[in-house]
C-alpha cells in the first residue's frame, strides 16, 4: 500500500475519530458535574442519527430546520432521563448508577426498535458526495461538514465553560460540588444540565455522522463503547483530551482495518481501553494525582 | 448454613422434585433447564457482586469459554463431553485468574466498563476466528452427554441434571458465605480500606470469587453445547451478561436466593410476554429501570422492608396498648 493508501486511511480514521472524540465529550460532561458514567451516551447518537433520518425522510423537512429539531428532541430525552431516573434517587451506590444508565441504554434501544423497526437507515449528505482528491488520497465532503461541525461545538463549550455563569458554575460543580452549593450554584440544576447538554452533543454526532454511516437502533452501543475509550484514553473529566483521543483511535482503528484485518477493527478500541485502565487508569493527559482523588 | 438457608433449600429441593409430576409439558421442563442453566451463573454473580461488591458485565465470556471449549474439543479433538466439561472448567479459571488480576484492581465504573471491553473482545475473536469456531455462522453436531448408559436427550433427563448441578453449586455458595471467606468478602463490600486494615487480603479474595464465578459459568456453557448441540456468537453477546447481571439485581444483591428469584421471574418473563415478541427488551429495560429506581436492594429487599415496616407497626400498636 503506497503513501496516499495509507493517507486515505488516515483521513477516515480522522473522520470516524471525531465522532468519538464527540462522544466522549458528552461521557466528560456527565461525570465532572455527577461523578456518573452514562452508559447510555451511545444511545443519544443514535436516537440523534435516527430522529433526524425521519424528519429528513418521512417528514420530508429541509436540513437546517430539521437539525435543531433533531438536536433539542435528544436534549429533551436527556433532561427527561435525568428527572425521572437519577434525580429522585436517594444515595445511590456506583452499581445502582451503572445499572440505571445500562436499564435506560436498553430502554431507548427497545424504544428505537419500536418506533424505527430493525432496518437500517441513512441520511443524504450535507451537501455533494463528490469526492474532494488531496495528495492524491480523497475525502468526502461530509468530511469536511463533520470536522466543521467539530470545531463550532468545540468552541461553543470552551465559551461555555470560560465565559458564561452557568458553565463557570458547571466547572464549580466539577472541581468540588459541595463548595458549589454553597456559594450559591443549583447543584440539582447544574446536573440536570449535564445530562442535556451531553445528549445534546451525542444527537450532534448522531447527526453530522449519520451520511456517511449507516444508522439502526443498535449502533448506539458500539459508538458508546469506542467513545468511552476515547474519554479513558484522554483522561476522564477531560474534554480536550477527549478529542484527541478519539481522533488517535479512529486512526489506529482505521489503520488496523485498512493493514491488518478488517474483523477485528472493533477490537482495536476495546483492546486500548484495556490496555489504558490497566496500565495508566489517568489516561495520556490526565494528571496522576488528579486521578487519586477522583471516587472511581 | 443456618437454619433460614436449610429450610429455604428443602422447599426448592422439594419443589423441583414435585414440579415434574404436576408439569407433563416437555417444553415448560425445557424452559425450567433453561432458567437452571442461568442459575448456575446468577449465582456465582450475586457471589461476586452482592458479597464482594465487584460487578462484571463480562459474563458472557465465561459462559462462551465453557461452550466452545466443551463444543471444540468434542467435536474436533474426540473428547468425551465430561472430560471436556472439566477441561472447559480448567481453561475459564485460567483466564479468569489472567483477566482478573488487573481487572479487578479497578473500581466502580472503570471495573464494570473493563469486564465489558473484555466481553466484547471475547464476543469479537468468536465472530472473527472463523477456523475454530465457526465464524457468526457457529458450528453444530456437538454430541450430547452421556453418564454411564444414560445419554442425557429428553428434557426431563436434563432437567434432572442440571437442577442437580444448581443444588451442588448452591450448597457450596452457602457454605462459603458463611465460612471465613464469605466474611471477608462482606467485609470487602463494607469497605474494602478498612478490610484491608483488618488483615483481610481483598486483592487475593476478590479474584477467588471472580474465578468461581467464571467457574460456575463455563459449566451452564458446557451444559449449554451439549443440550442444544449448536453454538454461535449471538448466544455470547453484551444482551447475555447485561440478562444476567440483571437477574441478579432484580432479585436483590444481598443474598443467593434474590439471585434465584430474580432468574426464575426474568426467566419466566419471555414466556408471559410472548405476545410483545420483539419488544420484550423494552419490558426488561423498563422493569430494571423501575427496580433500580423504587428499590435498589431488588425484590428480597423490598419483602425485607415491608416486613421490617411491619413488625415497626406492630411494636407502636403494642406501645399505644402498654
Amino acid at each position: 500500500m503506497g503513501g496516499s493508501g495509507i493517507l486515505q486511511l488516515i483521513f477516515s480514521g480522522i473522520t470516524i475519530g471525531s465522532i468519538y472524540g464527540l462522544v466522549a465529550v458528552g461521557f466528560d460532561i456527565i461525570y465532572n458535574c455527577t461523578g456518573i458514567i452514562n452508559f447510555a451516551q451511545g444511545e443519544f447518537v443514535m436516537l440523534g442519527g435516527m430522529i433526524m433520518i425521519s424528519l429528513v425522510g418521512a417528514a420530508d423537512l429541509p436540513m437546517w430546520i430539521s437539525f435543531p429539531i433533531a438536536v433539542f428532541a435528544v436534549t429533551l430525552i436527556g433532561a427527561l432521563f435525568e428527572r425521572l431516573c437519577i434525580h429522585p434517587l436517594k444515595k445511590p451506590s456506583i452499581l445502582t448508577l451503572i445499572i440505571i444508565t445500562i436499564a435506560a441504554s436498553i430502554l431507548f434501544k427497545g424504544g428505537a426498535m419500536f418506533a424505527w423497526g430493525k432496518q437500517t437507515f441513512s441520511l443524504p449528505h450535507f451537501s455533494s458526495e463528490r469526492p474532494i482528491s488531496i495528495f492524491g488520497a480523497t475525502i468526502l465532503p461530509q468530511t469536511v461538514w463533520i470536522l466543521g461541525f467539530i470545531a463550532v461545538v468545540v468552541l461553543l463549550l470552551a465559551f461555555f465553560f470560560k465565559a458564561t455563569m452557568v458553565g463557570k458554575a458547571m466547572r464549580a460543580c466539577a472541581a468540588n460540588r459541595s463548595a458549589a452549593s454553597l456559594v450559591g450554584v443549583n447543584v440539582k440544576e447544574i446536573v440536570l444540565l449535564s445530562f442535556a447538554l451531553s445528549a445534546a452533543i451525542g444527537a450532534v454526532a448522531g447527526i453530522i455522522i449519520a451520511p456517511i454511516a449507516l444508522m439502526d437502533y443498535e449502533r448506539g452501543m458500539i459508538l458508546g463503547l469506542k467513545g468511552f475509550s476515547a474519554a479513558v484514553l484522554g483522561g476522564l473529566g477531560n474534554p480536550v483530551g477527549a478529542v484527541v483521543a478519539g481522533f488517535l483511535i479512529g486512526i489506529v482503528e482505521a489503520l488496523c482495518a485498512g493493514l491488518l484485518s478488517s474483523h477485528y477493527k472493533d477490537a482495536v478500541a476495546l483492546i486500548v481501553l484495556l490496555a489504558v485502565l490497566f496500565i495508566r487508569p489517568s489516561g495520556l493527559f490526565g494528571s496522576l494525582e488528579a486521578s487519586r482523588l477522583k471516587k472511581f | 448454613m443456618g437454619a433460614k438457608n436449610r429450610i429455604s433449600l428443602g422447599v426448592l429441593v422439594g419443589g423441583l422434585v414435585l414440579l415434574p409430576l404436576f408439569m407433563r409439558n416437555p417444553y415448560y421442563i425445557g424452559v425450567m433447564v433453561f432458567i437452571g442453566l442461568y442459575s448456575l451463573i446468577t449465582i456465582g454473580l450475586s457471589l461476586l457482586m452482592g458479597y464482594a461488591g465487584q460487578i462484571s458485565l463480562g459474563h458472557a465470556a465465561f459462559f462462551a469459554t465453557g461452550a466452545y471449549t466443551s463444543g471444540i474439543l468434542t467435536t474436533k479433538a474426540g473428547f468425551a463431553p465430561v472430560p471436556a466439561f472439566f477441561t472447559a472448567i480448567l481453561l475459564t479459571a485460567c483466564v479468569a485468574f489472567l483477566i482478573g488480576i488487573p481487572t479487578l484492581r479497578l473500581k466502580g465504573h472503570y471495573l464494570a466498563m473493563a469486564t465489558l471491553g473484555f466481553g466484547q473482545i471475547v464476543y469479537i475473536i468468536l465472530n472473527a476466528s472463523v477456523e475454530f469456531t465457526g465464524g457468526p455462522s457457529g458450528f453444530g453436531e456437538i454430541p450430547r452427554i452421556q453418564l454411564g448408559s444414560i445419554l442425557i436427550e429428553s428434557q426431563i433427563s436434563r432437567y434432572c441434571l442440571v437442577w442437580s448441578l444448581v443444588i451442588l453449586v448452591l450448597i457450596f455458595s452457602l457454605n462459603l458465605i458463611n465460612s471465613r471467606v464469605g466474611r471477608a468478602l462482606r467485609s470487602i463490600h463494607g469497605s474494602e480500606l478498612a478490610a484491608n486494615a483488618m488483615g483481610v487480603n481483598t486483592s487475593k479474595h476478590k479474584i477467588q470469587v471472580f474465578v468461581l464465578s467464571a467457574i460456575y459459568a463455563s459449566m451452564a456453557g458446557s451444559l449449554y453445547a451439549h443440550f442444544v448441540t449448536f453454538i454461535s456468537p449471538s448466544s455470547f453477546d453484551l444482551k447475555f451478561s447485561i440478562l444476567v447481571v440483571t437477574m441478579v439485581v432484580v432479585g436483590g444483591m444481598s443474598s443467593v436466593w434474590g439471585a434465584l428469584v430474580g432468574t426464575f421471574l426474568l426467566g419466566l418473563l419471555p414466556e408471559l410476554l410472548r405476545n410483545f415478541r420483539d419488544y420484550d427488551i423494552l419490558v426488561y429495560g423498563f422493569v430494571l429501570l423501575l427496580i433500580m429506581v423504587f428499590t435498589p436492594e431488588g425484590l428480597i429487599g423490598l419483602i425485607d422492608r415491608l416486613k421490617g415496616a411491619q413488625e415497626k407497626r406492630s411494636l407502636k400498636a403494642q406501645a399505644k396498648l402498654s
